[in-house]
């Protein structure tokens, strides 16, 4: 069944793609776009995820797709009116659709009652629309002259031949399920046609002899009953005749865009009736054109070409180049010893290896990049439903919808993203009696953006709400024993109070923000992918939160240091500053703990040798530190021994390698001489235990060993 | 348990062998990627005794083990005369410190003789038979099981 799994997995990617579409669509509805080949668009994607569903035997899915592309048949015969509700109630199955789709991929059971009252939604709209179609008939029927694609109300007759190829059963479809779906347009007669049959010895039981012919009366149009052969497309012989209908004068009012876009190259022969879609299959001319069919098919707009490529090959790509810009670092290193007589020529050749090793990087890099399009699309489905959920007025606006980002960092932030949203939604936006008194529009604009800067992604949640209410935020964060009733903190410190642990706890779970988790985590998720929050904040004019990202995780900045003779790494991400400290400027709190003196603020000093069990004794000679940001104990003094200098390094894991997690480490790089240096995960490190502190519990080190794997 | 489980008994199997703390071990050749003259590690912090750190080969990430501390016969002390058998372990590579490499024999497969009943877990673990070659009995090694998470009192 290999054969089938793979089907089956190009099924699932064909959906994704769809179901992109069909958000896509829906975006565009929603912003007004009535377009009939946007809905037709919208129709297809979900008829074709029905299709592939149906020939998987995935019950449910099809059930919900078919319910779902029944609204958009009725829209696009104008029988249903896409008003703000029924949107509404399109995105909420969209976002079902999607959930459908991942169950089934993952074979695992999907919500059954969430199921049921979508589908009971979607139902009331036909139901509804049921109820009024005497009512909202006749004056449809006045639009008649003007509007293409309003359904004849008298059926036709199709006459259809179909038979299919060996093929068609080797791909995995089946003649029953394309009969039953032509059943579902109207009323069928098929007749078999056995006569190619060969005797029973004869016969090669893989092979294709039966043929159909159909005759199929429907209020369909040729698009519908075409669009059921859609995935058998140069399987079979297929030719669908409609017979002509002495009463109409048109040729089918029923055509959709698509079918006459596709005939008004041969206009002639659509008239004729006839349209053979594959007379000769294995003709190599009959095979270049029928992809051209395809997307004239699937779309108004041709898509974009684009390439299917298994990602493991990308990343292994990815790797080589990595091990390129490594060489080049070598190279240049050894070059540079060389005497200044030696190396006149070779240098101005090794900068061109240089930047083409860079351009080689920047070139790789941007296969695994996508725009943050779909992201900001699915933050914006996000905001809606919250908009919903608090009875709130909100707009949301997007920029820099193209800016590309690597794609595990894309799928990094939809948490975060999807919990700053919500917050500023559920928190910054005002209620629209709040706004109309602070002589505000009505409606909150949420505005999220993205763009490029000097070789990092930059992204902004900003909202014009209230602003944070700073001595709230202060009292909750004494209430929690957070900080000191005395303590006095500037504005911006007050407003990072949002970012510690535990200042959002489980006990606000709220349905909407499903909370319960809170700003730490948002801040974490980042961190994981290599970046820094900020808030800015003004007080009736709404917060900025911004998220500054690496554009890729392959490649990262880091600050070479030496800790205990060896030479590591620490993301220049995680980096405040790097101080050089006076000995007046260190002091001892007690037996071990030590604090560094700042302007005048003091923070803990972290011995990273010893943290990280390089060395037990304590160094007093040290006096360089790297001033860290880290979200469990703030800002922190990592004492090194040495600071070098600032480079771009290639991340390797070495989880992978060595099959465990190393405490306080968080990957590897190959340094210029060819040595791999450790990169210094800052987070981690503030969390290891003090060895010189607890070397003498017995314990220990066995709760080491344990972090060890 | 091991790959030469699908070389029948009769046919040849061909082993490199090697000293460990000057005890005689082989392993299979199939198993051996390369082997290397031994250059410094980048030790990983909070690793194990018998961990002696990763080192690059050709841009990949390979952790280093001795094999002495490994099978506790005590520690090798590196130097430029030991080399390290690189080897494959499923789908990773890992590299193993040892003496020296003296030779490669040839042996039936059923000349391996399984591990005679001995008291000490980590020979029983290291090693998936013996082989006796002229009086001198060389040791099999379970490469799968040098890589394995180590008892923890031995940080």
């Amino acid at each position: 069944m290999s054969q089938n799994n793979s089907i089956r997995d190009t099924l699932f990617e064909e959906c994704q793609d769809l179901l992109e579409a069909l958000d896509e669509g829906l975006n565009q509805i929603d912003e007004g776009e009535r377009d009939p080949e946007v809905i037709n668009a919208v129709f297809r994607a979900v008829h074709s995820i029905k299709g592939g569903a149906g020939a998987f035997a995935l019950t449910e899915l099809v059930a919900f797709a078919h319910t779902y592309e029944t609204i958009f048949d009725e829209v696009r015969s104008d029988r249903l009116i896409l008003d703000a509700p029924l949107i509404k109630t399109l995105f909420r199955g969209a976002d079902h659709l999607v959930q459908l789709v991942e169950a089934a991929r993952a074979d695992t059971d999907h919500d059954a009652e969430m199921y049921q009252a979508i589908l009971s939604d979607l139902n009331a709209y036909l139901a509804d629309n049921d109820d009024e179609e005497e009512v909202e008939f006749e004056p449809m029927a006045l639009d008649f002259s003007v509007a293409i694609d309003l359904p004849a109300p008298e059926t036709s007759v199709f006459t259809i031949h179909f038979a299919p190829h060996e093929a068609l059963y080797k791909n995995g479809h089946d003649p029953v399920f394309l009969l039953r779906s032509l059943a579902e347009l109207g009323s069928t007669e098929a007749v078999l046609d056995h006569g190619d049959l060969p005797d029973i010895e004869k016969m090669d039981p893989a092979d294709a002899y039966l043929k159909w012919s159909i005759t199929l009366e429907t209020s369909e149009g040729e698009g519908p009953v075409r669009d059921v052969f859609e995935f058998v497309e140069g399987l079979c012989d297929l030719t669908v005749n409609k017979e002509e209908n002495p009463a109409s004068t048109e040729e089918s009012p029923v055509l959709s865009d698509e079918i006459q876009s596709e005939e008004s190259t041969g206009q002639e022969e659509s008239r004729a009736t006839a349209i053979a879609l594959n007379d000769q299959p294995s003709s190599p001319a009959k095979a270049e054109t029928s992809p051209q069919d395809v997307s004239t098919r699937t779309g108004s707009k041709p898509p974009s070409p684009s390439l299917r490529v298994d990602p493991d090959r990308v990343d292994r790509l990815i790797n080589t180049v990595g091990e390129l810009i490594i060489n080049q670092s070598m190279m240049a290193q050894r070059v540079s010893q060389l005497s200044q007589e030696q190396r006149r020529d070779i240098e101005n050749d090794l900068e061109d290896y240089k930047l083409l090793a860079r351009d080689i990087q920047e070139g790789v890099m941007a296969i695994r990049a996508q725009p943050v399009k779909p992201l900001f699309r699915r933050m914006a489905r996000i905001a809606r439903e919250a908009a919903h959920a608090t009875d709130k007025l909100v707009r949301f606006e997007t920029s820099g919808e193209s800016t590309e980002v690597d794609k595990t960092v894309i799928e990094g932030l939809v948490d975060p993203l999807t919990h700053m949203i919500r917050n500023a939604v559920d928190h910054g936006v005002e209620t629209p009696e709040q706004r109309r008194e602070a002589g505000k529009d009505e409606t909150g604009t949420i505005h999220i953006s993205a763009s490029h800067r000097s070789g990092s992604v930059y992204i902004e949640i900003r909202d014009d709400g209230a602003g944070l209410n700073r001595q709230k935020i202060f009292d909750i964060a004494v209430a929690k024993g957070l900080i000191q009733q005395s303590a006095e903190l500037t504005e911006s410190e007050i407003d990072n109070l949002l970012f510690l642990p535990g200042f959002s706890t489980a006990s606000e779970i709220s349905n909407l923000s499903g909370r319960g988790v809170g700003m730490d985590v948002v801040k974490n998720a980042v961190i994981a992918l290599g970046g820094r929050t900020s808030i800015a904040s003004k007080t009736g004019a709404g917060t900025v939160f911004s998220i500054v990202l690496p554009l890729t995780l392959a490649v990262m900045d880091g600050m070479v240091i030496t800790v205990a003779d060896q030479t590591m790494v620490v993301p220049i991400s995680s980096i405040v500053e790097t101080i050089r400290a006076e000995t007046d400027d260190v002091h001892n709190l007690d037996a071990q703990g030590r604090l560094l003196s700042i302007r005048g603020n003091f923070v803990p000093i972290v011995d990273v040798a010893q943290r990280l069990n390089l060395r037990v004794e304590k160094n007093d000679a040290e006096q360089v530190f790297l001033l860290a940001d880290t979200v469990a104990s703030g800002q922190t003094a990592l004492a090194v021994d040495a600071i070098h200098d600032q480079r771009q390094v290639v991340v390797k894991s070495i989880e992978a390698a060595y099959g465990r997690r190393v405490p306080g480490i968080s990957a590897a790089t190959i340094l210029g001489d060819g040595k791999i240096a450790m990169i210094v995960d800052p987070e981690s490190i503030v969390q290891l235990p003090d060895v010189a502190r607890s070397k003498d519990t017995p314990l220990f080190s066995k709760e080491l060993a344990h972090e060890c794997k | 348990m091991n790959a030469s489980d699908v070389v029948s008994d009769d046919m040849d199997i061909e082993l490199v062998a090697f000293s460990v703390a000057g005890l005689k071990h082989c392993l299979e050749i199939t198993k051996i990627l390369e082997i290397r003259r031994w250059s410094a590690v980048t030790a990983l912090p909070h690793a194990p005794a018998e961990v002696l750190g990763v080192m690059n080969l050709r841009g990949a990430v390979i952790p280093i083990y001795d094999l002495a501390a490994r099978f506790e016969l005590g520690d090798t002390k590196p130097s430029e005369r030991n080399v390290v058998i690189v080897c494959a372990v499923g789908d990773k590579s890992i590299g193993l410190l040892v003496e020296a490499v003296s030779e490669i024999i040839t042996v039936r497969k059923d000349a391996i003789q399984a591990t005679p009943d001995v008291q000490s877990e980590a020979t029983r673990d290291c090693i998936v038979g013996v082989i006796s070659i002229e009086q001198e009995m060389t040791r099999v090694i379970n490469i799968d099981f040098v890589a394995t998470e180590k008892s923890v009192e031995r940080v």
